[in-house]
């Protein structure tokens, strides 16, 4: 992706498509990832509703995998996932390991 | 028109604030953001004050709003957005846009920009009357530029303009409670709410919509940042912040003051303190008196808040 000019911006800086944003990924920032262990996953949806990031994708009311191109890692979904008797439904790993 | 409020349904919408935003990992304000947005179904028009969330939402041509949103200047988004709500009014009893349309106003400031420098708009806009929800994200400081110290930053944290040290344990002076004051502006409807009580949040933010008129709405934002904790704990510390009653839930609905969420049991606001570097320097034994008086307030505006509430 080739960021634009300021002379191939439109006047006044006016931006003309709504969520353009998702053009820019941001899971290259992250330094940690969250790992999905679905057999732990009560549902609850606490991991989507919570992440800063929208990088939980849910399909027809379920949690699906998490969206690596935008997830930064901040673990936020880890510590609030409820999980099945004590066993988290997400757990972080270092990145790259 | 509203919205059912189960995740289920909610997870069903589309995105009115998108991914690809450049706040901080694990940063507060995008969930409040994104959980304000969500939680109505009319076309809603931002405006946004010049802070973390208005730099980092919209780059260049890269921007996380799929609803016109206008970026203002760090004091004036209360003016900016009654101007445009103004003109919406106007346009409808000119029959120059459909009579059958409702559009929803919505100005969000951190707190910089709306307990100090936007003050004066907000208190305008909101005193002119109009039907707009001004929502601060308060996270306790102008994070933007580096952790400054605001008038909504707690007695005793650690900035870069009251740094903690052998001068000063901190910041010497009390936050303001801006929720109060503009309670005092007799408006419709305003509230305390924490992206931690998602549901209580959401149903502020619907309930505010469907009245008419000007309405305020203060949500605590963690910034790791500035508040010197982890990414991953935004949440768990504004729930801390609940159960502390550092950060009481209630509104103040036509000047009925009703609290949403009652903690189960009141814990001490060292508890809320403890994970954050902010407040480091005031677990030394030289500063008990100081940690004290926290509790001291924090202790005094529960007690205040209780007694002006109706019990339901
Ligand atoms: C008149 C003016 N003064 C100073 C600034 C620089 N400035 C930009 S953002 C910011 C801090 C914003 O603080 P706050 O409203 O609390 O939002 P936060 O960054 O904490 O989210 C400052 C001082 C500005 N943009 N305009
Ligand atoms: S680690 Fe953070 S950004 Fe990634 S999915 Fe979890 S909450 Fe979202
Ligand atoms: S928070 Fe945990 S249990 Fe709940 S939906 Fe997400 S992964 Fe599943
Ligand atoms: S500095 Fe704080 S408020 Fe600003 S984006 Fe980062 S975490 Fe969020
Ligand atoms: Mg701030």
């Amino acid at each position: 992706m080739k960021a634009k000019g300021w002379r191939d911006l439109p006047p006044g800086s006016v931006v003309l498509e709504g969520g353009s944003a998702v053009k820019f990924k941001t899971g290259s920032w992250r330094a940690f990832r969250p790992i999905w262990i679905e057999e732990n996953c009560i549902q609850c949806l606490f991991c989507w509703i919570y992440c800063p990031d929208m990088a939980v994708e849910v399909k027809d009311g379920k949690r699906t995998e998490f969206d690596y191109d935008y997830c930064k890692g901040c673990g936020i979904c880890a510590l609030e996932c409820p999980g099945r008797k004590g066993q988290k439904a997400i757990v972080m790993a270092e990145e790259g390991k | 028109m509203a919205t059912p409020l189960t995740l289920k349904e909610l997870s069903k919408k589309e995105d009115r604030f998108t991914h690809g935003h450049r706040m901080c990992s694990g940063c507060g304000a995008p969930i409040v953001v994104k959980i304000a947005m969500m939680a109505t179904e009319y076309p809603v028009v931002v405006s946004n004050a010049t802070g973390c969330l208005e730099v980092s939402s919209c780059i260049s041509e890269f921007t996380a709003w799929n609803v016109p949103w206008i970026h203002t200047a760090f004091e004036n988004a209360a003016a900016t957005l009654s101007g445009v709500e103004t003109m919406y009014r106007s346009l409808k009893k000119q029959g120059r846009f459909d009579k059958d349309k409702e559009v929803k106003f919505i100005a969000f400031g951190g707190d910089g920009g709306t307990y100090d420098i936007g003050f004066q708009s907000l208190s305008g806009a909101m005193e002119r009357g109009h039907d707009m929800i001004y929502i601060c994200y308060d996270n306790g400081a102008y994070m933007n530029t580096g952790i400054q110290r605001s008038s909504a930053t707690p007695l005793g944290a650690d900035t870069t303009t009251c740094p903690a040290g052998s001068v000063i344990p901190g910041k010497l002076r009390a936050r303001k409670n801006l929720t109060k004051i503009m309670a005092a502006h007799d408006i419709p409807y305003v509230a305390q709410a924490s992206p931690s009580h998602w549901l209580d949040l959401a149903k502020k933010i619907q309930k505010a919509h469907e009245i008419k008129g000007p309405k305020f709405i203060n949500v605590i934002a963690p910034c790791n940042r500035g508040w010197r904790s982890k990414t991953n704990d935004a949440i768990q510390l504004s729930r801390l912040a609940v159960n502390t009653c550092y950060w009481p839930l209630y509104e103040i609905e036509n000047g009925v003051t009703r609290i949403t969420v009652t903690p189960k049991e009141k814990i001490s606001v060292a508890e809320f303190m403890k994970p954050q570097g902010r407040f480091k320097h005031l677990f030394s034994p030289e500063n008990e008196g100081l940690l004290q008086r926290v509790q001291d307030e924090v202790d005094r505006e529960w007690a205040k808040l209780q007694k002006e509430a109706k019990t339901d």
